[in-house]
C-alpha cells in the first residue's frame, strides 16, 4: 500500500505533533485560514538572519549585495511559479494591502487626473462608471471597492451566487460604463472556482480591468496569471506554506506602468526634491520603505516545497480529502452543507451548518476532539447573509492532511448534536 | 487538564435549551444591541426600571449555546433587583470571566452564572458570555439618560 500524501509529509512540520489541550493528536483543518510551515521554510527565514541579513537595494557592502541577490532571486521563483516575469511582481504585507493597493492607486489617479494631470484621465473612475464584484467575495475584496465607489460616486454592482454555490457570470453587468471587476478565483466559504476566462472575455469586451483575489487558488493548484489574462492579482504568502508578513500582487505590464504609486516613501522614487518628487517606473514603485526581505526569502522555500511536491499531486490529494469529507457530511443528519456539494468547479474546503448547534459550540466541541476548524463568517458577512446563516464552521484540507485526520473529523463531527441534546 | 464538560455545564445547555427572559418585552426603559464583530453573534437587551429598580431584563439574539445561556441567566438573576446590585453581579462575573479558571466562583452573589467559570479557560469564549451582560450595562445607562 501506498503512504498517503499527508503521513509522508507530516514530518516535514513539526507543529503538526502538537497535542491540543495537551492530550488529543492535532487534526489541522484551517488551512484556508493559514497553513502551516513546512522546516525548510522556517530554516531559510532563519539563515536569512544568521547569514545574509541586511537591507535591499541601498547597500554597497557584501551583506547588502547578497540580500540583494537573495531577495530577487526569490522575486524571479515566486513569479516563476505562477507564470508571470519577476518585473511584475510586487511584494506587500498581505492580499488585502494588494487589493488595496490597486484601489487605492486607482483613486490616486482620479485625484490626479481631477487636478489636470492628463497622464490619468484613462485610469480616473465617476459617477459615470461602475466596479463589478461577486456576492461571494472576502471582506478584502468588498470593502475597499466600496471606499472606492463610496468617494468617486462610481456604481458597485454584484454578480450573483446561484442556488448550488457557483458564481452566475451575468454579461449584462458588464458594460462601457464598467471600469474595474474584481473576483474571487475560489470562494474561502463556498469553494466554488469562478471561471476567469470567461470573467476576462467580458471585460476585455467592454475594457475593464480584471482583479483577481488568488488566495485560494495559488496555494491548491498551477495557476498562470498571464494565461488567464487578468491584469492584477493578490494572494498571501502564508497560506501556502510561506511565512506571515509576506503577501503577493500581479500587475500587467498596463498598470504597471499606469496606475501611481499607493505608498510614498523610500526606495520608490526617482528623485526627490524639497518641492516635489518623482517615482521609479518599474515595480519599484510600489515597494516602499523597507521590505519583508526575510518572509520574502522564507516565502520563496514554500514554493520550492510545492514545487516540489507537486502542484497536480496536491490538487489531486486535496480533492480526494475533499470528496471524502463531503460523501461523509452529506450522509450525516442535521448537517448543511454551504457550497456546491459535489467536486465541479470546487475545492479544498467545506463550511457548513450543524443544526441546532451554533458555529462556535460545533468548533469547541472539534477542538475537544484535537481537530482544529474554522467558525464564525469567515470574513465574508454578506455571503452569510444571503445564505441565511448567522456563520458557518469550515473544515479546509492541505497536503499535510491525511485520509485519517478526515475520518477523525466525521467521527467527531457526528458526536456533536447528541452532545448538545439536538440529535 | 481542560475538559469540554467544564465549559457546557449541565446548567448552560439547560438555559440555552429553554432560554429564560427571551423575547422583547414591548415596555422598556433602556435597549441595547450587541454584536461580537469576530462572530456576527448579535444580542438585544431591553430592560424595565422604576427607579433603581430592574422589573425586568429581556433579550433575543442569535449567537452560541454561551451567549444565549448568558443571557437567560442574567434575565434570572437580575429580576426585581436593584441596578446597584446588577453591578456588583456585572463587576463580579467580569473578574471570574477574566481569571483564566483560577478564581473560584461565588455561587452565593453569582447563582446559575458561576457555571460559568469554565469558559474562561477558554479566552475566545470570553466574548461570547459577556456579550450580554454588556448590553444590559449600556441599557441601563441608556435608560439613565433619557
Amino acid at each position: 500500500m501506498t503512504l498517503d500524501l499527508g503521513q509522508e509529509l507530516k514530518d516535514d512540520f513539526p507543529i503538526l505533533s502538537h497535542k491540543v489541550r495537551g492530550v488529543s493528536d492535532l487534526v489541522y483543518l484551517d488551512s484556508a485560514a493559514t497553513s502551516q510551515k513546512p522546516k525548510v521554510v522556517i530554516a531559510a527565514e532563519s539563515n536569512f538572519y544568521t547569514s545574509t541579513n541586511a537591507t535591499v537595494h541601498r547597500s554597497g557592502h557584501e551583506l547588502g549585495e547578497l540580500a540583494s541577490a537573495a531577495y530577487e532571486a526569490a522575486r524571479e521563483n515566486i513569479a516563476r511559479f505562477v507564470g508571470i516575469e519577476p518585473g511584475n511582481l510586487i511584494f506587500t504585507k498581505n492580499a488585502t494591502e494588494g487589493i488595496n493597493l490597486v484601489a487605492y492607486a486607482v483613486l490616486n489617479a482620479t485625484l490626479l487626473a481631477k487636478s489636470g494631470d492628463k497622464r490619468y484621465n484613462k485610469l480616473a473612475i465617476g459617477a459615470e462608471d461602475s466596479i463589478v464584484i461577486t456576492e461571494m467575495e472576502h471582506h478584502a475584496n468588498i470593502v475597499p471597492w466600496q471606499h472606492l465607489a463610496q468617494v468617486t460616486g462610481a456604481r458597485l454592482e454584484y454578480l450573483k451566487v446561484d442556488e448550488s454555490g457557483r458564481l452566475d457570470i451575468d454579461e449584462s453587468k458588464f458594460s462601457k460604463s464598467t471600469k474595474i471587476v474584481a473576483i474571487t478565483h475560489q470562494s474561502n466559504v463556498l469553494g466554488s472556482v469562478t471561471d476567469v476566462a470567461k470573467i476576462v472575455r467580458f471585460a476585455n469586451k467592454v475594457g475593464a480591468m480584471v482583479v483577481l483575489d488568488a488566495c485560494q487558488s495559488v496555494p491548491h493548484f498551477n495557476v498562470d496569471f498571464k494565461l488567464l489574462g487578468v491584469s492584477a492579482a493578490a494572494w498571501s504568502g502564508h497560506k501556502m506554506l510561506g511565512p506571515t508578513g509576506v503577501g503577493c500582487l500581479y500587475l500587467n505590464d498596463e498598470l504597471l506602468g499606469e496606475l501611481p504609486p499607493f505608498l510614498l516613501g523610500g526606495n520608490m522614487i526617482e528623485n526627490v526634491t524639497y518641492e516635489s518628487s518623482t517615482f521609479r517606473s518599474d515595480n519599484a514603485k510600489f515597494e516602499a520603505g523597507t521590505m519583508n526581505i526575510a518572509q520574502v526569502v522564507g516565502l520563496s522555500a514554500a514554493v520550492d516545497y510545492l514545487k516540489n511536491v507537486g502542484m497536480n499531486v496536491i490538487h489531486e490529494h486535496v480533492r480526494e480529502l475533499t470528496g471524502a469529507a463531503l460523501k461523509g457530511m452529506l450522509s450525516m443528519p442535521g448537517i448543511r452543507i454551504l457550497g456546491p456539494t459535489d467536486l465541479t468547479d470546487r475545492e479544498g474546503l467545506v463550511s457548513f451548518e450543524v443544526d441546532g448547534v451554533h458555529p462556535h459550540d460545533v468548533s469547541q466541541f472539534l477542538d475537544s476532539k484535537g481537530v482544529a476548524v474554522r467558525a464564525g463568517h469567515h470574513c465574508a458577512w454578506p455571503l452569510h447573509r444571503k445564505l441565511g446563516a448567522v456563520a458557518s464552521s469550515r473544515a479546509s484540507f492541505y497536503l499535510y492532511n491525511t485520509k485519517e485526520d478526515v475520518d477523525v473529523f466525521l467521527a467527531a463531527l457526528d458526536q456533536i448534536r447528541d452532545y448538545f441534546k439536538v440529535a | 487538564m481542560m475538559n469540554l464538560d467544564s465549559l457546557y455545564q449541565e446548567i448552560i445547555l439547560d438555559h440555552y435549551k429553554k432560554p429564560l427572559g427571551s423575547g422583547l418585552q414591548d415596555n422598556f426603559s433602556g435597549e441595547a444591541f450587541h454584536v461580537n464583530t469576530s462572530c456576527g453573534d448579535e444580542v438585544t437587551v431591553r430592560v424595565l426600571l422604576d427607579g433603581n429598580q430592574i422589573l425586568n431584563m429581556t433579550h433575543e439574539g442569535v449567537g452560541c449555546s454561551i451567549s444565549r445561556a448568558s443571557a437567560s441567566v442574567l434575565h434570572a438573576l437580575t429580576k426585581e433587583e436593584t441596578t446597584e446590585t446588577f453591578h456588583v453581579l456585572l463587576d463580579n462575573f467580569v473578574d471570574l470571566m477574566h481569571s483564566q479558571g483560577k478564581v473560584v466562583p461565588d455561587e452565593e452573589v453569582l447563582g446559575d452564572a458561576a457555571a460559568f467559570a469554565g469558559v474562561s479557560k477558554y479566552p475566545a469564549r470570553v466574548k461570547c458570555a459577556l456579550l450580554p451582560w454588556m448590553a444590559m450595562k449600556d441599557a441601563i445607562e441608556g435608560a439613565g439618560n433619557e
